[in-house]
């Protein structure tokens, strides 16, 4: 299958092996960015968590935000890719590669923030040296730690035909790839074991993405305060996270159809598919939020009715109503009819849905530590630059990284291209006629990969 | 086992203050300054809240002291990562600043706002400071301990002269400076002290007592004297 002579694929090659000027500019600007980043990080770092606009009460803020939201986005790997492979969509083909890529890069720079958000980052190894099981937090740690570890596997395992493929066509790093290809040929009974492992990980991954999100979730729920104390918020978190994981995915997969030209293998029906996947999700999202608040405002606790109309009368009204826009109107409006300019239309939607999400974050974290119980005086968030800068620092990393990454490894899957060429075609045949009433089922479905 | 209690008479409470500025001398809180206190960084680990009374409107201001509570079942240890937070067997709620990370986990847990967090280096060595209290680095979480140095302090020096801790040997600052005598501090496992007597008062509540924290700071309600 790894027929280095094949050149029906150079498209997804050429980035690889040619850079532009594009590219430079990218990296410039978010150079730039990172730069501010790290300039904030340093001023927080020598004078302390007081440059932020952090305070009693309101003691999360940005940090903790971008740590769910970016947490979330993580979904998209493990729903697209392993979700979609085990339940054998064929048009999953050159989106799987693009979706691990997200999660793995997004984990780290998510895991990242809850470094940014310590009072005392030297003492972070304290969370192993002294980790208390009872805390939320040790949770995240662990389920983020092995989410990371199976989502790297997840995309590494997939990848190794490829850099075979990079082994033996490209003429640069070439040590670099014949370390990574682990000495793959192809032969049949590699790409068994290769097929068998990905197949392990697709099954893995998905519960230990389910954890994640709901870990996330409990670091609020598990405490007493209004407006987090809900069994709702684990589905509700997992539900958010598939939701701006499409959301991301999609805007990912359009940017680099530009920049690499990969209109051919990136097609409107593509992001047709993808469309309604977000129209599901954007429809799921907003029955649970429905449901969450709708319960609250029936049971009406003094306490958690301060939290409610603080949100939707009160100073965080324009980030709510924000939200519901965002989340739910413009998704709406874009994706129910995707007839003509389908791809235009599902970008909108996704990076509406990409600010909507993360005004969701915000709103969970904020308005619960600005209403405290007692009578404390309510207290207003107001982030400073350092937080905008690690904020836009955060974002710039992350694309910096998908960036150079897409120099190294191809950004589509080749091999699962040719794949769907060669085997999948004459395979769904073969399945599709097992679906007919007048084909009897074959004993065991034999899987009927690589030769 | 001694456990440690305070009964706060709101009836007595004249909102005067004194707690507050004995407890932030005693324990070396640092003062924020003013362009920080705006900012909402003030720590003061006795805080006497001020709420409108609902009935009275307009006319009555109510004070509530608030040191932190010692819960029995307190919210903030649970969610610690790293046991910076615990319950001693005493019950009183300690907080280890050097094991600190500043994650503020606890902080969001608390529902009596009773922690605060060193958003700076606010404090070097001064003169003046009570050598007996540590000086806390910036980043992390700090707490009113009920004078918890006291405690060792008194207990040394019953140890030393080879007899039990008497009662009333140790209390807090702020039970100690109070002018009108409204915050009463003591044993609560003991039957024959003070706090023991009125924690079982009738007008005795507990702030936010449906959470089920169980604190072991007691109010006593506003009676008679009211209006």
């Amino acid at each position: 299958m790894a027929d280095p002579a094949d050149s029906r694929d150079a498209a997804l090659l050429a980035p690889i092996e040619r850079t532009g000027r594009g590219f430079y500019v990218t990296v410039g600007i978010l150079a730039a960015l990172i730069l501010w980043g790290a300039i904030a990080y340093w001023t927080q770092f020598n004078e302390g968590l007081g440059v932020t606009g952090l305070h009693q009460p309101v003691s999360w803020g940005f940090y903790v935000t971008n740590f769910v939201f970016f947490i979330g986005i993580s979904h998209a790997g493990t729903l697209i890719s392993a979700i979609l492979r085990l339940s054998k969509a064929e048009w999953r083909r050159p989106i799987t590669r693009m979706a691990e890529v997200i999660t793995v890069m997004v984990l780290f720079i998510g895991a990242g923030q809850i470094l940014v958000d310590l009072g005392r980052p030297d003492r972070m190894l304290n969370i192993i040296r002294y980790g208390r099981y009872q805390s939320p937090l040790l949770w995240d740690a662990t389920s983020i730690s092995a989410y990371l570890t199976a989502s790297i596997v997840y995309l590494y395992i997939p990848m190794i035909p490829d850099i075979a493929i990079l082994r033996d066509r490209v003429g640069k790093r070439k040590f670099f790839y014949s370390v990574l290809a682990l000495g793959w040929q192809g032969t049949e009974h590699q790409q068994k074991v290769l097929n068998r492992a990905i197949a392990i990980m697709a099954v893995l991954v998905i519960p230990i993405a389910v954890s994640v999100h709901s870990v996330v979730s409990f670091v609020f729920s598990m405490t007493l305060q209004p407006g987090w104390h809900s069994t709702i918020f684990g589905p509700y978190f997992v539900v958010g996270a598939i939701f701006s994981g499409i959301a991301a995915l999609i805007v990912a997969m359009i940017a680099f159809r530009k920049a690499y030209g990969l209109q051919s293998y990136l097609k409107p029906i593509h992001f047709r598919y993808l469309g309604q996947l977000l129209l599901v999700m954007s429809l799921l999202w907003f029955y649970f939020t429905f449901a969450e608040y709708l319960t609250g405002y029936y049971g009406s606790e003094p306490e958690e009715m301060k939290v409610f109309w603080s949100k939707f009368t009160g100073p965080f009204w324009p980030f709510f109503w924000g939200m519901v826009l965002t989340n739910v109107a413009i998704p709406l409006l874009c994706l129910v009819r995707l007839g003509r300019r389908t791809i235009g239309k599902v970008l909108i939607a996704s990076l509406s849905v990409s600010v909507g999400m993360w005004l969701e974050r915000f709103i969970i974290v904020v308005p619960t530590l600005s209403n405290p119980r007692l009578p404390f005086g309510e207290g207003i968030y107001f982030p400073t630059w350092v937080e905008w800068g690690e904020m836009a620092g955060s974002f710039a990393l992350f694309a910096l990284f998908y960036v150079l990454f897409t120099k190294l490894f191809p950004v589509i899957s080749i091999w699962e291209i040719r794949e769907g060429r060669e085997v999948g075609l004459k395979e769904v045949e073969e399945r599709l006629l097992t679906y007919l009433p007048d084909v009897a089922e074959p004993e065991v479905v034999p899987a009927k990969r690589g030769r | 086992m001694a456990l440690w209690g305070m009964v706060i008479d709101l009836d007595r409470c004249t909102g005067c203050q004194a707690c507050v500025v004995a407890c932030k001398a005693e324990n070396n809180v640092p003062p924020v300054g003013a362009k920080e206190a705006v900012r909402g960084r003030i720590i003061s680990w006795m805080q006497v809240l001020t709420e409108e009374d609902e009935e009275h409107d307009g006319e009555v201001k109510r004070f509530v002291p608030r040191p932190c509570l010692q819960c029995d079942d307190p919210p903030c240890t649970k969610v610690c990562p790293v046991y910076a937070t615990y319950r001693n067997p005493e019950g009183i709620v300690a907080q280890i600043y050097a094991r600190c990370i500043g994650c503020r986990f606890c902080m969001a847990a608390c529902p009596y706002n009773a922690k605060y967090f060193n958003w700076h280096r606010y404090q070097k060595e001064a003169p003046g400071q009570n050598p007996d209290v540590s000086l806390r680095p910036k980043g992390v979480v700090e707490k009113c301990t009920f004078c918890h140095h006291r405690l060792q302090k008194a207990r040394e020096r019953a140890l030393a002269e080879r007899r039990e801790l008497a009662p009333g040997e140790y209390v807090t600052a702020c039970a100690e400076v109070c002018p009108a005598r409204a915050i009463v501090f003591g044993d609560l496992s003991d039957p024959g002290s003070e706090v023991h007597r009125l924690a079982r008062s009738p007008r005795a509540f507990r702030l936010l007592e449906a959470l089920g924290t169980k604190p072991k700071v007691i109010y006593l309600s506003e009676g008679e004297g009211r209006g």
